[in-house]
This record gives C-alpha cells, sequence and structure tokens, in this order.
C-alpha cells in the first residue's frame, strides 16, 4: 500500500529546521513555541498513521511513498523512497512522543540561554533525521538519515562549543561515529557488490542464494555501524563525554532515540543475520561486553549524568545482545528500546532537573537529601528507577526479564554463560542506581554554599510526568497478551518459529528479581549513611581504574591515538624530506647549471662575433666535407 | 685577366674585415670592418655572376648595397648616442647584459 503522507513526517521538522537557523535572531521570540508545535504534529501524523495501521490487516499494514528516482545506471535503481512498517512505527511514535516531551521541557530548560532558538533548530533537524532513518526503505537512505542524526548529536554535544572541553566532547563523538559509519558503508558496498541491490526488500529476496562468507562480513559490518552509533564495545568511550551537551539533549538523543538506531539497524537487517550465524554471535559478545563494561563504569561515577550514560550503555548492550539471539530476541529487544526510552529519558528530565535547582551542579558528592526539596522530581524520578532496575510490575522489568529469560533460552553452556551475564548486569544496575538514588535524594546534605534546592517549573516536571507514567506502565502495556511479539512478528519473525524454552519462565523472572534484590541491598549497606563530599582517595586498583572508565580512553590512546601521531609525524619527516626534497634538488641542480652556463654570456660583443665567426667556419667547414 | 682572382681578393678582404671585427675596440673601426666584409661578399657576387655569365649576382649585389646602407644609418646612430652618453666608442664598455 502507498501513501502520501509519509513524507511530511520528515519534511516539516526539516523545514521548521531551516526556517529558524535562516530567519536568524528574528525568530528569537516564537522560535520555540514553532519548533515545539511542528514536532507535536509529526506526533500526531504518526499516531493517525499508527490507528489507520492498525484498522488494517495484517498483511498489509505496511505503507510506503515512493519520493523519487535517486539513481538510475543501467539496472540498478535506488528509489528516495518512505517504507512505515510495524518497526518503524514503534520507532516513528517513540521519536515523536518522546521528542515532543523534551522540546516542551527545553522551552524551560533552556529559557536561560541566549541561543535558545538556535537550540530548537537543532533538535528539529535531529527529529527530520532521525525520522528519515527508521523511515528509509534501503541502506542508502538510511545512511542519510544515520549520517543526519550523526550531524545533529556533534551540533548538539558541542552546542555550548564556547568552553574547548565541550567542543572536544563533539569532536570525539564525531570522530567515534565516523567509525562506525565506514562500517555501514562498506556494508552497503557489500550489498551492492553481493545482491546487486541496497533496499531491503530487493537484498532479503536475494539472501537465499547468497555466500556465507558475503552475509557474515555484511552481518560484522552492520554490528560495526550500530557499534558507533550505540557506544558499544570498541566504540563506546564517546558517549560518557557526550554529557557535555545539554541535559535535554542526553535524555533524546544519547539515551532514548539516536543511540539505540544500532539495534533498529540489527533489528531491520533481520534477514541478513538470521542467515548469518558467526556475526550473530559476535553481536551477542559485543552486547555482553558492553553491557557489563557500561554497569561497571556506572558504579563508580560521582558525575550524575556520566553514571546515566554508562547506564545508557549498558542497557543497549542489553538491546543488542537480545538483537543477536535472532527472531526469539528482535522483539524484546524493540521493547526494551521502547521502555528504555521512557523510564532513561524520564531518569535524564530528572538529572536535569535536579541540575535546575542546584545551580548545574553535576557532582552527586554534592547533593544530598534533594526529595524534600524537590518532590514531584524525586517522584518521577522514582518511577524511573524502580523501571530501570526492573521491579515488578514496572516497565523494565517486562523488557529485562524476557531479554534474561531469551538469553538462558538459547540453551546449553552457552545460554546459561549469556543468561548469568545479563543476570549479572542486572544486580549491577540495581547497585548504581540505588547508589544514585541515595546519593542524589536522601542522606546528609553536602550541597555547595549557596545552593538552594528548588522545585522544577510546571513545563518542566509535565514533561517528566508522563515519562514517569511511562516507565509505570508501558511494559505492562506492550507485553500484555505479547501484543509488541506478535505486532511486530511480520517484519522480524515471518517464519514464526517455535522457541524452546531451556529454563521455565517463572525460574528466571525469580532469578532477575533476587538479582536485583541483591544489587537494592548491597548499594543500601554501603550508601545508607553518611557520606563524605569528595570521592574517598584510599580505594582499591579496581575502583581507581572503574573511576578511569576501565582505562577506554587509555586504551584507545595507546592503540590508536599515539600511533596516529607516531605515523602522522613519520609522514610529515617523509614529505618534508622526500618529497619535498626532490622537488628542491630538481631546483638547485637547474639553478646550478645555470650559474656555470651564464658564464658563456660575457656581454662583451666581441665575444659574439668571435663565436658566430667560429660557427660560420665550422658549418662551411662541415658543409665541406659533406660535399667531398 | 682569370675571374678566380677576384675571389682570392673578396676572401682576403673578408678575412682582414672579420679579423677587425673581433680584434679592434673601436666601434667605428668595427662598423668599418663590417662595411669591409660586406664589400667583400659583393665582390664575390659580381665574380660569380660573371663567371657564370648570368645577371643573378648582380642583383644580389644592388640588394647588398641597399640593406648596407639602412644598416649604416641605424649602426651609426646607435654608435653617436652610445658615444654621447658614456663618452666613450669602446665595444668592450658596452657590456651591461653581463652584469
Amino acid at each position: 500500500m502507498t501513501s502520501e503522507n509519509l513524507i511530511y513526517l520528515v519534511a516539516l521538522p526539516l523545514f521548521s529546521s531551516a526556517l529558524l537557523m535562516l530567519l536568524g535572531r528574528r525568530a528569537d521570540r516564537w522560535g520555540h513555541v514553532f519548533a515545539t508545535l511542528i514536532s507535536a504534529s509529526t506526533f500526531v501524523i504518526g499516531a493517525m498513521e499508527f490507528f489507520a495501521m492498525i484498522d488494517r490487516p495484517e498483511a498489509s499494514r505496511a505503507v510506503t511513498q515512493k519520493l523519487f528516482t535517486w539513481i538510475s545506471v543501467g539496472t540498478f535503481n535506488v528509489d528516495a523512497g518512505l517504507v512505515l512498517d510495524q518497526l518503524s512505527i514503534a520507532f516513528v511514535l517513540l521519536i515523536t512522543g518522546v521528542g515532543t516531551l523534551i522540546h516542551i521541557y527545553s522551552i524551560a530548560y533552556m529559557s536561560h540561554d541566549r541561543d535558545r532558538r538556535r537550540f530548537f533548530a537543532y533538535l528539529n533537524f535531529f527529529i527530520a533525521a532521525m525520522l528519515l532513518l527508521v523511515l528509509g526503505d534501503s541502506y542508502l537512505n538510511l545512511y542519510v538519515g544515520w549520517e543526519g542524526v550523526g550531524l545533529a548529536s556533534y551540533l548538539l554535544i558541542g552546542f555550548w562549543n564556547q568552553q574547548p572541553e565541550y567542543a572536544t566532547a563533539a569532536k570525539k563523538a564525531f570522530v567515534a561515529n565516523r567509525a562506525g559509519d565506514f562500517g555501514l558503508s562498506v556494508a552497503v558496498m557489500i550489498a551492492f557488490a553481493n545482491f546487486g541491490a541496497v533496499s531491503f526488500v530487493g537484498i532479503e529476496e536475494k539472501v537465499d542464494g547468497a555466500s556465507q562468507t558475503a552475509l557474515t562480513a555484511m552481518g560484522l559490518m552492520l554490528l560495526l555501524a550500530a557499534a558507533g552509533k550505540s557506544a558499544q564495545f570498541p566504540l563506546q568511550a564517546w558517549l560518557g563525554d557526550a554529557m557535555a551537551g545539554p541535559t535535554p539533549v542526553s535524555a533524546l538523543i544519547h539515551a532514548a532515540t539516536m543511540v539505540t538506531a544500532g539495534v533498529y539497524l540489527i533489528t531491520r537487517s533481520n534477514f541478513i543475520f538470521d542467515n548469518a550465524p558467526t556475526a550473530q554471535l559476535a553481536v551477542v559478545m559485543v552486547g555482553i561486553i558492553t553491557l557489563l563494561f557500561g554497569a561497571v563504569i556506572g558504579m563508580a561515577k560521582d558525575d550524575i549524568k556520566k553514571a546515566l550514560a554508562a547506564s545508557t550503555m549498558s542497557q543497549i548492550g542489553y538491546m543488542i545482545m537480545a538483537s543477536g539471539f535472532g527472531p526469539a530476541g528482535y522483539a524484546f529487544a524493540i521493547m526494551h528500546l521502547l521502555t528504555h526510552g521512557f523510564f532513561k529519558a524520564g531518569l535524564f528530565l530528572g538529572a536535569g532537573s535536579v541540575m535546575h535547582g542546584m545551580n548545574d551542579e553535576v557532582n552527586m558528592r554534592r547533593y544530598g537529601g534533594l526529595a524534600r526539596f524537590m518532590p514531584i522530581t524525586s517522584i518521577t524520578f522514582g518511577l524511573g528507577y524502580l523501571a530501570i532496575i526492573g521491579v515488578p510490575p514496572f516497565a523494565g522489568f517486562y523488557s529485562k526479564d524476557k531479554i534474561i529469560e531469551t538469553a538462558f533460552n538459547t540453551g546449553g553452556l552457552q545460554g546459561v554463560l549469556f543468561g548469568s551475564a545479563a543476570l549479572l548486569g542486572a544486580v549491577i544496575t540495581a547497585f548504581y542506581m540505588t547508589r544514585l538514588m541515595l546519593m542524589t535524594f536522601f542522606g546528609n546534605k553536602r550541597w555547595v554554599s549557596g545552593a538552594e534546592p528548588h522545585e522544577s517549573p510546571f513545563l518542566m516536571w509535565a514533561p517528566m510526568a508522563v515519562l514517569a507514567l511511562g516507565s509505570a506502565a508501558s511494559g505492562y502495556l506492550l507485553y500484555s497478551g505479547k501484543a509488541i511479539v506478535k505486532w511486530l512478528a511480520p517484519v522480524v519473525d515471518r517464519d514464526h518459529h517455535e522457541h524452546a524454552e531451556f529454563l521455565p519462565a517463572i525460574v528466571v523472572t525469580t532469578l532477575a528479581v533476587v538479582a536485583v534484590i541483591i544489587g537494592v541491598a548491597v548499594a543500601f549497606i554501603k550508601y545508607r549513611g553518611e557520606l563524605s563530599e569528595s570521592a574517598p582517595s584510599d580505594v582499591s586498583i579496581f575502583t581507581r581504574v572503574t573511576r578511569r572508565d576501565l582505562l577506554q580512553d587509555d586504551a584507545n590512546e595507546f592503540l590508536f591515538m599515539r600511533p596516529g601521531q607516531k605515523l602522522t609525524q613519520v609522514l610529515v619527516k617523509t614529505d618534508e624530506s622526500v618529497i619535498d626534497g626532490a622537488v628542491r634538488a630538481v631546483g638547485s641542480s637547474v639553478l646550478g647549471s645555470a650559474r656555470g652556463m651564464r658564464k658563456l654570456q660575457t656581454g662583451y660583443v666581441r665575444n659574439y662575433a668571435l663565436l658566430i665567426l667560429i660557427g660560420a667556419l665550422v658549418a662551411l667547414l662541415a658543409a665541406l666535407v659533406v660535399t667531398i | 685577366m682569370n675571374p678566380t682572382n677576384y675571389l682570392y681578393l673578396s676572401a682576403i678582404l673578408f678575412s682582414i674585415g672579420a679579423v677587425g671585427v673581433v680584434v679592434r675596440k673601436n666601434a667605428i673601426v668595427v662598423f668599418m670592418c663590417i662595411e669591409l666584409m660586406l664589400n667583400a661578399a659583393n665582390l664575390a657576387f659580381v665574380t660569380f655572376a660573371k663567371i657564370n655569365g648570368n645577371l643573378e649576382g648582380q642583383v644580389m649585389a644592388f640588394f647588398t648595397m641597399v640593406v648596407a646602407a639602412c644598416e649604416v644609418v641605424v649602426g651609426l646612430a646607435i654608435i653617436v648616442t652610445i658615444f654621447r652618453s658614456r663618452r666613450s666608442a669602446s665595444v668592450d664598455d658596452a657590456s651591461l647584459l653581463s652584469r
């Protein structure tokens, strides 16, 4: 089925963004309201499409729109086209819904900033690019949106680029993303070389006859792309620094939507991964490593936003791992993505609200006892907290429990390992989130002198309240009657696999709840009493390494930055000595021989006359010799 | 008389002229030597015309005389101008190109 309305989802925010940027200061007074209305209107379009989709029978739910013929070379055709199916509508609603809430929040949060209009222009640009990413019907169209969100992320991380370290953080994110984008472009090339097509439908038709090597290579390249965008191991180092951006950006881009694009990419490429078991195993491994890596970092962070960023990394690790389990896992990866979109965005907005009340202080060691002063923030934050650690019946419980269950159900020793890692992640998640909660809202006051914590204005707490409701209820709504699994089945599980049960569901659920209780209890014992205003320095080497983000930056510097600098130095030397040397040698040899030859020119007329005479005589002699 | 003798005379005159151009410094003398060489060539032309019994050599001699007349006008003008500016008619003094 075709539709004419899909383009408006992308075009409206793009137009608004361009308008706000072109009008400049003239739009300062109404720019934020305009951008918010545009964002809300995309949500309305998305909701209308969603209800229209529900009304249609399952087979004809997806709608497409061809915009124009993009590339036409011989038999190779790429149309710029959009497709809205069961998978992309979930993303459209998440992006526009959470996006609109964060637009509303930003009106208040950024009200003291001179460049609020520019901020909203970038936010709208991000919405447009992200929607293009999830709506594109081929890898090339997806790539355009993929680069667009990367640009938006760069612009917004460096929004306060008058501070050099923020500008550096933006560059770091951009460079790490480029490494991932390289993977995506290679994947597109592999698709073109092996299938002669780049559209999802076109590739899917030809997957059956494809070689295992090509599929595995493409899968691994797509995984690299996902790792870059979703801050997965080994490209995870940028996410912590990305917290330099304004908090609404951290909530929207670096928690709820953009960083989950990697999960979307893998789920969308299910026809590749389902036929490439090696690549799938790599996906699971990357997911497990990152989910533990992020969780461990989260335990040691005192900066509230960086702790949440580490948590985001870890939660996306869960999603990546789940999407590596194939048809059994895709639906749960997307479900965790949606619930995570609610509770993590809510947590970040809560953190922003706390910062708003505490003069932009981010160090949790200088918080404490804020629950009494910020009742609404602490309640909405608390609901997000209960959701992320997975307390039933909050959202995170359903999605995470299902992922752990699927991990165990892969069977055998492998399944036990995967499941145990996921359970361990759940324990650590419960620990660091409880620690964060206790340090911020409870315990003794450790405020910086002059701090006067106060509740945030309505425009800020209203979005937080909506997201908190989502954190509480979305899990049940998505999972009741296996709604999400059935909804996504036409896209990710066409053959309706029967998934074997390795452990009974009730056992896994019990294990997950026990994991949460252990994590919470340990954190409670450790962070219950009075805390000092600065982090203790007499700590084990393990803690110190964790505070340094498990040496992720040191590893990058050692493996890439230093050798890169060395290589550059060698290249500069080579350029100076070999290439410039050759050029200079040519110049100086011409100059030297010219200096010698110049001696011939004396300037004396009689010399020239003599030479002419000699020349004439020689010519004459030669003529004579030739004739004789 | 054997016309070949005129050719010998022409060769001798030309050699004197050539040596004069190379060894003398005074621009006027150098100039006169050039004239001498031109006239030696003229003599050779006329002699060849006589030997071959046609007029082509004679015509060539007239051309040479016209060109020589023009050359004298331009050359003398240059020499006079140089002499006026530097009070010298030595060709070695006019060697600015080498500096």
